[in-house]
């Protein structure tokens, strides 16, 4: 797991993709730093999450996962991981954890405007953490999600697109409860999966044990979907 | 070293390979032809764990491939038929994260120094893949396959896209890794097969047409073996003389370009040398023998008979 991990993580610096991602990140996380927080002068960084909750999970993540297998299945290289002495999954955990990691730094930078407030006033250190927490666990489940998608198909374009689908689909679900307010089994199935009420909660600095299982354990199912979809291309 | 029974894959209602059965022994390099679409990519990608197999089983080393995947595929150092390298990487880094992917324990620096000295590929170290050449990606592929120094090299035709050279190099390579590793290598030049292999493995189809030696291959495939005289004296003495040799079906005296000698092509029984009792009944007589060559039929003719459509029917009418 190590050396995936540490091979791709490295080659999101040897490729554009890794900086062009954080740069997109920084750049809309400090744009509204800068408005609300420096200019107007609030303490409280939820813009600044708001912000990145919007643009970048949908916008960035898918390209951040895209090339993960499908440039792998492209270029062959394919071959080289799965007759190496390493079991499938270590070799879509490594994967997983190192667009884990990038994302991670990516956000991390809110920490930093965190920081950066703490020596003019106090932020709340409970919602920062909620939403960075919140951030973090919704972010690995669409890189999940996206890891799925490129195991899919050989083209990056098709990965892209179908991660943003499935993303903003899992984010947009609530508003089909309204949709179809006359089918009552629906509105559990729909209130379940609703990611952004879940993810609601984490943005006031509310952490329940119930919307992190939920999301540690979505994530979990599609790294094994993605293993699966791996092992099965093997088999047709 | 390696074990194949009754290997299987059917692609949907295709079958890409029909229940072939081999064993390779430790030191041995095996040849494995078949022309293009035999089901040769596909039997090395199901004995390196990339593909499954539909049915049948593989085990190198004694691990099955299927069954305990790890500590089969530690045995083997695998050359795809495109090197599965990454561009964007310098050969350093790469060799650096095969190495780590394969867990090798062997000392890092030292064993790949090694490696890039045999391959020839230290003074392009430094450089991006994609910056090589064909030849060189070629080296960095089977580089890559020698790292940590597993028992079985399994390797889909290593020497397309190099220069001539190269291709004598890497020959004299495989010759020599032959010697401490079990080595299987796909190739559709029958030279460097019959250069390089201790045994063949002729696939077609998906069927295995033919599993030898080449001169064994080459022995029972020409069955009408012939000699090729030329001597010097009168036609038809000689011809009669040498039609009382024991052995010889029929002598056709041919027109020879050198005057006062006939050449003659002459057809023998089944397994019969008349090589001794022809030279001494020409020397009593005192009708000089001038040449004798004998005409056996190249491996290109029996590859081609082995696979061509015709034999491979006749075969599938046989199972």
């Amino acid at each position: 797991m190590r050396a995936v991990f540490r091979k791709e993580f490295r080659s999101y610096f040897t490729s554009p993709i890794g900086f062009i991602v954080l740069a997109f990140i920084y750049f809309f996380g400090s744009f509204s730093f800068f408005a609300y927080n420096m200019t107007y002068g609030y303490t409280s960084l939820q813009y600044v999450f708001q912000s990145l909750y919007s643009i970048l999970l949908l916008l960035v993540l898918p390209i951040l996962t895209m090339r993960l297998f499908s440039d792998e299945r492209r270029q062959k290289t394919d071959q080289a991981l799965f007759t190496a002495p390493t079991s499938l999954t270590s070799i879509v955990m490594g994967k997983f954890f190192a667009a884990l990691l990038l994302y991670g730094i990516g956000i991390g930078i809110t920490l930093l405007y965190a920081v950066i407030i703490a020596f003019k006033a106090s932020p709340d250190w409970l919602v920062v953490s909620g939403n960075f927490l919140g951030l973090l666990l919704l972010g690995g489940m669409i890189i999940a999600i996206g890891l799925l998608v490129s195991c899919l198909t050989e083209s990056q374009f098709i990965a892209v697109i179908g991660t943003f689908g499935i993303s903003l689909a899992l984010l947009l679900i609530d508003s089909l409860s309204s949709l179809f307010r006359s089918v009552t089994w629906l509105l559990p199935v729909v209130n379940f999966l609703s990611v952004s009420q879940r993810y609601a909660g984490f943005t006031t600095g509310l952490v329940r044990y119930n919307d992190v299982i939920f999301f540690l354990s979505m994530t979990a199912m599609f790294l094994f979907l993605a293993v699966r979809v791996l092992d099965r291309k093997r088999w047709n | 070293m390696i074990d194949v029974q009754n290997l299987t894959k059917n692609y949907g209602t295709h079958c890409a390979v029909d229940h072939i059965s081999f064993h390779v022994n430790e030191g041995e390099i095996l040849g494995f032809l078949g022309p293009n679409g035999a089901g040769k990519s596909t039997t090395m990608n199901m004995l390196t764990g990339y593909l499954s197999s539909t049915d049948g089983a593989v085990k190198i080393g004694g691990y099955d491939i299927l069954e305990e995947p790890n500590a089969a595929k530690a045995n083997i150092g695998y050359l795809p038929e495109q090197p599965p390298l990454y561009m964007d990487m310098t050969v350093r880094e790469y060799l650096d994260f095969m190495y780590e992917l394969k867990k090798c324990t062997l000392p890092r620096a030292q064993h790949i120094a090694e490696i890039c000295k045999i391959m020839k590929i230290d003074h392009v170290y430094g450089r991006l893949i994609k910056n090589l050449s064909k030849g060189y990606r070629q080296r960095v592929g089977m580089a890559q396959a020698l790292i940590g120094n597993p028992p079985v090299l399994i390797l889909d035709e290593p020497t397309v896209g190099l220069d001539p050279s190269q291709i004598v190099e890497i020959r004299a390579l495989i010759k020599a890794l032959g010697k401490k590793h079990t080595v299987i290598l796909s190739s559709h030049i029958l030279p460097e097969v019959e250069a390089v292999c201790d045994r063949l493995v002729i696939i077609s189809n998906g069927r295995i047409v033919a599993d030898d030696t080449a001169d064994n291959l080459i022995r029972n495939y020409s069955s009408d073996r012939r000699l090729m005289l030329r001597v010097a004296g009168p036609a038809f003495e000689v011809e009669k003389l040498i039609h009382g040799i024991e052995g010889v079906k029929s002598v056709h005296p041919l027109t020879s370009h050198e005057s006062g000698t006939t050449d003659f092509a002459i057809e023998l029984k089944e397994g019969a040398d008349i090589r001794y009792a022809l030279f001494n009944k020409l020397a009593e007589n005192k009708f000089p023998l001038l040449s004798s060559r004998s005409m056996e039929r190249s491996l290109e003719d029996i590859f081609m008979t082995l696979t061509t459509e015709n034999f491979s029917a006749k075969k599938r009418g046989d199972r």
